[in-house]
């Protein structure tokens, strides 16, 4: 066993597929050097032919990604600030995506853009603070958000091995986080397949990215009876979806069958979010006893600089309790409605 | 049809290709007019001798991108005709199996990397494809068509700027049409479209684009010079839009140029400069082989079957991953 952390499972899972496969070759701003970490080191093992420092030129170095792909290569682009996927949407959304469909199966375009740093850092703020996995996953762009380090090793390997494009995103707050794991242990993840964390049997709660370690911590208070679960043991199923596009929707039908019950913990804006879909398709279709609860960002939200702002724009544990003790019948609790409402007179005037 | 450029350079072979395109081009305007294309197409008439000199000027092996107004590329590759009708009219038959339309018609077999939709969008596309063909040890070159409106596309710049760097075996042409859908390059380009290219320090020239044979001398000059391993160069192509930016515009009438304009415009026809080269015989022979050859490309896509709606999301991903259904349980 060894202590891996987030950011060196993405980086051995580079050197391991760009060891394997010589197609695998790696674009973006400060790759060489670095700079996000991530790819310390590939630049010296594998030579500046497979390791190109791009210009601050994301639209043109994402595009010459999606040609590189069309002509055999397994390329993986990095973005420093997820902010700067808006930048290059129109060649990722537009282009790369729709390949394969508008071509009629004649072209593939294995690209995975990979963006560690992704949703709110501390002193960073709003144009550094996004996370547009859902964004990406109303596309229908596969979609991965790691929670772990062996998740991050074993999901950005099956990116790199998908035959279309794939974005990667290594949410902030997880980067820092380190496993025991045996290195030996480190497998691909397939695409599209849940895991659950936490077995439980009153709640199932879908936490996304670093969310899980949220309800992780707030699955253990209620085991414990705590959380004001009013003395009462609450079991909490925690299901970390792993990817956000394809979703396991078996496996997620299979958690409600067991409990009943959901909470999405979801860092997305509220109005069509990845966790609005998760309800929908609930309500639509597994089996539910209580009504399903999302805990996410605000609608429209920009994330503030001051730390109490930018954590108040951000789903937190305090709304995951108050949505778990809803779910279980324990009452209304208004303490996740603290935000103001914008009062509608004085926004029309 | 052969593989690789539709006709060998010589003489009448790049007045076979100006031919081809200006008569499958005339036969598609029918097709509209007839509700077999639906949608609509963006005519290449005028601007034959860009397609036919460019494309003569690559192995079969070497790339291309495209653009809305792509049929005259992809023709010139050697694409064939049929299968290029059939797609424009949403057949099974088509490139794209009906997926693409117009915009997308293009046979990857021949080294066709799409005809894209967006203005400019391609320009990258076509310069990381000619990256990984030297990556890959070939020296193949990909050529990236596109037009004067392209030129204020931040991405073309930006890719000027990458290609430029890592010497990327990519040639860069733009066919100056005169206009960016209705607006005048003169009123949309500041600079030139030559002077943007060389401030990279990308080697760039303007062509007489009404000219097959001159647009053929720059391409192969060009061509060799990324096949050399020198990097990209640019070719500006002075060229006449004879029709409108889409058949759209026969029954809009948007009033951008005039009609004495389109008529001086038209007065030196690139199919006709490149006949004039040939001999009357042999003109007329070439002229015969084409009708026949789209007689049949026009019976092959009207009867191609259409594709069945059951089918919508195929090939959405290259794994055969399918998506859940709109509606249902």
């Amino acid at each position: 066993m060894t202590r891996l952390s987030y950011l060196k499972a993405l980086n051995l899972a580079l050197g391991d597929e760009m060891e394997r496969d010589e197609a695998v070759c790696l674009f973006g701003e400060d790759v060489g050097v670095g700079i996000t970490n991530v790819t310390a080191g590939l630049l010296k093992r594998f030579g500046a032919q497979r390791v190109l420092d791009t210009p601050i030129s994301e639209q043109a170095f994402t595009g010459f990604a999606t040609g590189a792909a069309l002509a055999g290569r397994r390329p993986v682009v990095e973005y420093q600030i997820p902010a700067l996927l808006f930048l290059a949407f129109e060649q990722i959304a537009n282009q790369a995506h729709k390949f394969s469909l508008m071509t009629g199966g004649q072209a593939r375009v294995p690209v995975t853009y990979l963006v560690p740093n992704s949703g709110s850092r501390e002193g960073w703020a709003v144009q550094h603070a996004d996370h547009p996995y859902s964004l990406f996953a109303h596309v229908g762009v596969k979609t991965v958000v790691p929670a772990t380090p062996a998740d991050a090793y074993g999901l950005l390997v099956s990116a790199i091995r998908d035959d279309d494009p794939v974005v990667l995103f290594g949410p902030s707050g997880a980067l820092g986080l380190r496993d025991d794991v045996d290195p030996a242990g480190l497998v691909p993840v397939p695409l599209g397949t849940a895991r659950i964390h936490r077995p439980g049997t009153d709640v199932t709660v879908v936490a996304v990215g670093h969310l899980v370690q949220d309800a992780l911590a707030v699955a253990g208070e209620f085991a414990a009876g705590g959380a004001e679960g009013a003395g009462r043991a609450i079991s909490v199923e925690v299901f970390d979806p792993r990817t956000i596009y394809p979703f396991d929707w078996t496996a997620l039908a299979a958690s409600l069958d067991r409990t009943g019950r959901l909470v999405v913990l979801d860092d997305s804006n509220r109005t069509g979010g990845v966790g609005a879909e998760i309800l929908a398709t609930a309500a639509e279709r597994m089996h539910l006893v209580a009504r399903p609860e999302r805990v996410t960002r605000p609608d429209g939200a920009v994330l503030p600089f001051a730390r109490a702002l930018d954590l108040a724009m951000q789903p937190n544990r305090d709304q995951l309790r108050a949505a778990i003790r809803r779910t279980v019948g324990l009452g209304r609790d208004t303490a996740d409605d603290a935000l103001p409402q914008l009062r509608v007179e004085e926004a029309v005037l | 049809m052969p593989s690789g450029p539709a006709a060998p350079a010589d003489p009448a072979g790049l007045y076979r290709v100006t031919r081809l395109i200006r008569r499958f081009e005339e036969r598609a305007i029918e097709l509209v007019r007839a509700g077999v294309i639906v949608g609509g197409i963006h005519p290449y008439l005028g601007q034959e001798a860009v397609a036919a000199g460019a494309c003569a000027a690559l192995r079969p092996d070497d790339l291309v991108t495209s653009t809305h107004r792509g049929h005259g590329h992809v023709l010139a590759k050697g694409a064939d005709p049929a299968r290029m009708l059939a797609e424009l009219a949403g057949r099974t038959t088509g490139f794209n199996r009906g997926r693409g339309g117009s915009m997308h018609a293009a046979d990857f077999s021949l080294g066709i990397l799409g005809a894209d939709a967006i203005v400019g969008a391609a320009t990258p596309i076509a310069a990381g494809a000619a990256w990984a063909g030297r990556q890959a040890g070939s020296d193949r070159v990909a050529m990236a068509f596109f037009g004067d409106g392209a030129a204020n596309q931040g991405v073309v710049l930006e890719t000027f700027n990458l290609a430029a760097l890592w010497r990327v075996p990519v040639v860069f042409v733009c066919e100056n049409n005169g206009f960016a859908t209705t607006m005048r390059t003169e009123a949309a380009v500041a600079g030139s479209i030559v002077g943007r290219a060389t401030a990279f320090g990308i080697p760039a020239h303007t062509v007489d684009g009404m000219d097959a044979e001159a647009v053929y001398a720059a391409a192969v000059d060009a061509v060799a010079h990324a096949r050399a391993g020198l990097g990209p160069s640019l070719l500006e192509c002075h060229t006449q839009r004879f029709d409108a930016h889409h058949t759209w515009e026969h029954t809009a009438r948007p009033r951008y140029r005039t009609d004495e304009e389109v008529a001086a415009a038209r007065v030196r026809d690139p199919v006709s400069v490149q006949g004039a080269r040939i001999p009357p015989q042999l003109r007329a022979e070439i002229d015969a082989e084409i009708e026949a050859l789209l007689d049949e490309a026009v019976r092959f896509a009207r009867e191609s079957p259409h594709p069945d709606p059951g089918s919508a999301t195929d090939y959405l991903y290259a794994d055969g991953m399918r998506p859940r259904a709109g509606a249902g349980r």
